[in-house]
């Protein structure tokens, strides 16, 4: 690698000098300097808003900076469109991603190109490039049958194809499995030592320490340190990030000899469409003042079980699910929630929260069973109002009022929102998927906590997530969700990551296979 | 029967179907870049007034045609501006552009009413045209000809070409094209033009071949027929061929079974038929499992690109 042997008197590959860029009402970035060397991977850090997705859109030319100015090697840079970033060598892979769901990977490359090429050539340059950077994918697959992880692997060959000077990463690793993260890493160190610059974004402070030369820091818009993260402790960066010192949830004492709240025994369900999954005589177990976490990579049955605990899809049998030994298993979301569960699915808005409708009436459509709210099927109001209003208040949601619309929410303030809805129901049982995909440190802190006291005051906690290190902090014993079955339940003090991200992987063989440095599978 | 007969049928079959066939194939491209327009009658209205007009006064066919398209153009660029630059709702527009259109052919058409066509015969030499088994294939009017290439033309451009491809893209996911830095609003314009053209060439079929004079809502519904057509073909170019020729059929017993007499079913019932089989089909496509029909993702939806 050359980022040891840099000298400093190289000039930047891309220099950022007093950018400003306003939107009405708030300052996105003000006064920013950035510099990144050929060969660095420069680590960008900030909590939502601070301003980190805004600058990377100045520099790949989808929004226009107000003020300052760019270098790109010296020479003064302005990109109008994003056609003119790539033509100047800057690929970027976004946080969500622009795939098209109904068309095949080839198709979706060959979108990402400005200039035409024939689908043979393409085949061949796509084999070219998985080959050289050990990305394994079928350039023939219909996009929405690949996994996330599959999914990013696109958009990383498709900006690899223009052999980029400086490639942006938008929170790449949020939804990967450990071994996935490992494969992208060695595939980013080797970009590095060819000379590619890199601009990783992530909240995953661990991975920042790990990985990269440099790290800038923003908080508010503005960029508050500039530091070598092999220095630092991902505490420490933490830190500077938020601006003051955040309490790590306490868990206390585990608990997993409370009396049974939830059980499903046996539940099997068809795939609901196409490109779902089918359930598999799923069966387990959650206690009173217990947290019992779901790993999986992302599309092996997580939606589909979160819609069976929910009520979304019905078992076929009654006593599949029983809430604390009521069954329930031909019951819908609203009985169910009159049985005492709650649940919060991963898409917050459009699925749990409904975009144009106000906090107080996103309140009301999941609370006016338990909270009453709708006494003789006419709206209590200002019942809504002061229900949303306690929520805001309990759970420090960045909101205007009961009366801002969910949609103009960050996603770390809806998310917090939306747990703070359920929990202050005083569920029995509480069902959570993804608890915390995209949001900051310290909102994160704050919904694990709230996650923990829920489950010491006596509720049994359901978490489905893709981050293994949250489900590690948070549970008391976990399970791996692979192709529609789970696995037996592991305490988690007792089984190492390594163990856990096999199981993910399940029959993913060439995720283990050009890892490497693995142990063989069981 | 005879073989006169089937053929005479046939000849018919082809000529119905093919405005039909035009103004689908028209609304295929733009669906396929995710804008519903409804108002596929009213452009073919405008189209076939303009067609008939302009034919008439310059004596010349040809010259009719291009200001049948332009007129069309015309028309869908009242659309384009008001669903693209000003985000109105698409469905409210497209049947404004209908009733519109309505009004405008016949404001225009006040002065052309009782007057023939200018005749518009085939392209090719009259021992073809007139052969009695030959004119299944040479006896059309130029628009039958246009039809078939433009509707294999299209297959062509949506699957195999990178411009086809980027349309689709479109249609599929605005945000992402958007992102990648595809003029999503620019290809929305250019393809409602194209549709618009198209649907005004469909009208011209009507007013100088079809029926050849200019009547009111001489169109008589077929421009639904052609949005349903696309529906029914699941946005697909040879399936659009099949389900064209399938209206036309129909259509065609209908004509034959009020010219028989035949009253034991009366004719009103196959008139109807065409639209008593789209309703029949649409439902049970649509209750097949859901993701069976490849609607663009985006069809219908504003893009607004400062979101």
């Amino acid at each position: 690698m050359t980022t040891n042997a840099r000298p400093r008197d190289w000039i930047a590959r891309l220099e950022m000098r007093s950018i400003t860029k306003a939107f009405p009402g708030v300052i996105a970035n003000s006064d920013v300097h950035l510099s990144v060397q050929p060969g660095e991977i420069h680590a960008l850090l900030g909590e939502n808003g601070a301003g980190k997705s805004t600058l990377v859109k100045m520099i790949y030319g989808i929004m226009a900076p107000d003020s300052g100015t760019m270098l790109w090697e010296g020479q003064e840079y302005r990109a109008p469109n994003p056609r003119a970033a790539r033509k100047q060598g800057i690929g970027m892979v976004f946080q969500h991603f622009s795939l098209f769901e109904a068309m095949d990977v080839v198709e979706n490359i060959a979108l990402g190109l400005d200039s035409a090429i024939s689908r043979s050539a393409l085949d061949r340059e796509i084999r070219a490039v998985m080959d050289k950077y050990g990305l394994r994918l079928d350039p023939r697959r219909i996009i929405a049958t690949l996994s996330v992880g599959e999914r990013q692997r696109i958009e990383i060959v498709r900006a690899l194809l223009l052999n980029p000077c400086l490639l942006i990463m938008d929170e790449p690793t949020s939804v990967l499995t450990p071994q996935e993260v490992e494969d992208l890493f060695v595939t980013l160190r080797r970009l590095a030592s060819e000379g590619c610059s890199i601009l990783y974004i992530s909240h995953k402070l661990h991975e920042i320490v790990e990985l990269c030369d440099r790290a800038t820091i923003l908080r508010g818009g503005k960029v508050v340190a500039t530091c070598d993260p092999r220095k630092e402790t991902p505490r420490s960066m933490g830190e500077m990030m938020i601006g003051s010192d955040f309490a790590d949830p306490a868990r206390g004492v585990a608990n997993t000899q409370g009396a049974v709240r939830l059980s499903m025994r046996d539940l099997s369900l068809p795939k609901p469409d196409d490109f779902g999954v089918a359930l598999q005589s799923i069966s387990f177990d959650v206690h009173a003042g217990e947290i019992f976490g779901i790993a999986g990579v992302a599309g092996n049955g997580q939606n589909e079980l979160l819609d069976a605990l929910s009520g979304e899809s019905l078992a076929d049998r009654n006593d599949a699910i029983r809430i604390d030994k009521d069954p329930m298993g031909r019951l819908g979301p609203t009985k169910r929630r009159a049985l005492g569960l709650c649940a919060v699915p991963e898409e917050r808005n459009g699925h749990a929260a409904i975009g144009n409708f106000t906090l107080a009436d996103n309140a009301f459509l999941s609370a006016r069973t338990r909270m009453g709210l709708d006494p003789n099927g006419i709206i209590d109001r200002s019942g809504a109002e002061a229900y949303a209003q306690a929520v805001i208040k309990r759970f420090s949601v960045k909101a205007l009022g009961p009366r801002a619309l969910a949609g103009s929410l960050s996603g770390g303030n809806l998310q917090k929102f939306i747990m703070g809805r359920e929990i202050l129901q005083n569920p029995s049982v509480l069902v959570i998927c993804q608890p915390t995909w995209g949001v900051d440190a310290g909102s994160a802190a704050a919904i694990h906590q709230a996650i923990i006291d829920l489950a010491n005051a006596g509720s049994a906690v359901i978490v489905i997530s893709q981050d293994l290190d949250e489900l590690l902090r948070l549970c008391d014993r976990l399970s791996v969700i692979n192709g529609g079955k789970l696995s037996a339940s592991r305490v988690v003090n007792e089984v190492s990551v390594e163990e856990l991200g096999l199981l993910m992987g399940g029959h993913h063989d060439q995720t283990i296979a050009s890892g490497g440095t693995h142990a063989p599978r069981a | 029967m005879t073989w006169t007969f089937l053929i005479d049928a046939l000849v018919t079959v082809i000529g119905i179907t093919t405005p039909i066939l035009l103004a689908a194939s028209g609304e295929l491209v733009v669906e396929k870049s995710g804008v519903i327009n409804l108002g596929i009658e009213g452009m073919m209205l405008v189209g076939a007034i303009t067609g008939f007009a302009v034919a008439f006064e310059f004596s010349n066919p040809w010259i009719g045609i291009g200001a049948a398209a332009l007129a069309g153009v015309a028309t869908s660029m009242i659309f384009a501006v008001l669903v693209l630059s000003l985000g109105t709702n698409q469905v409210a527009t497209g049947l404004a552009l209908t009733i519109f259109g309505i009004g405008l052919s016949s404001l225009i058409g006040t002065n052309y009413t009782g007057f023939a066509a200018l005749p518009f015969d085939p392209p090719f030499p009259d021992a073809l045209v007139q052969h009695p088994i030959w004119r299944v294939i040479f006896g059309h009017s130029v628009f039958v000809y246009f039809a078939f290439l433009l509707v294999f033309t299209i297959g062509w451009f949506l699957s195999s070409t990178r411009a086809g491809l980027v349309l689709r893209s479109v249609g599929e996911n605005d945000f992402s094209a958007h992102s990648i830095g595809y003029p999503v609003v620019a290809i929305r314009f250019a393809a409602i033009a194209f549709g618009g053209a198209i649907a005004g060439i469909a009208g011209a079929n009507f007013s100088m071949v079809i029926t050849p004079m200019w009547a009111e809502q001489m169109t008589a519904g077929r421009g639904w027929i052609a949005l349903a057509l696309v529906v029914f073909a699941g946005w697909r170019a040879g399936r659009l061929l099949a389900g064209a020729y399938f209206f036309g059929v129909l259509m065609t017993l209908e004509l034959y079974a009020k010219a028989s007499g035949y009253a034991i079913i009366p004719s009103q019932f196959w008139a109807a038929m065409p639209y008593l089989i789209a309703v029949a089909v649409l439902a049970f496509i649509s209750s097949r499992d859901g993701k069976s029909g490849k609607e663009p993702a985006c069809l219908g939806k504003p893009f607004l690109p400062n979101g």
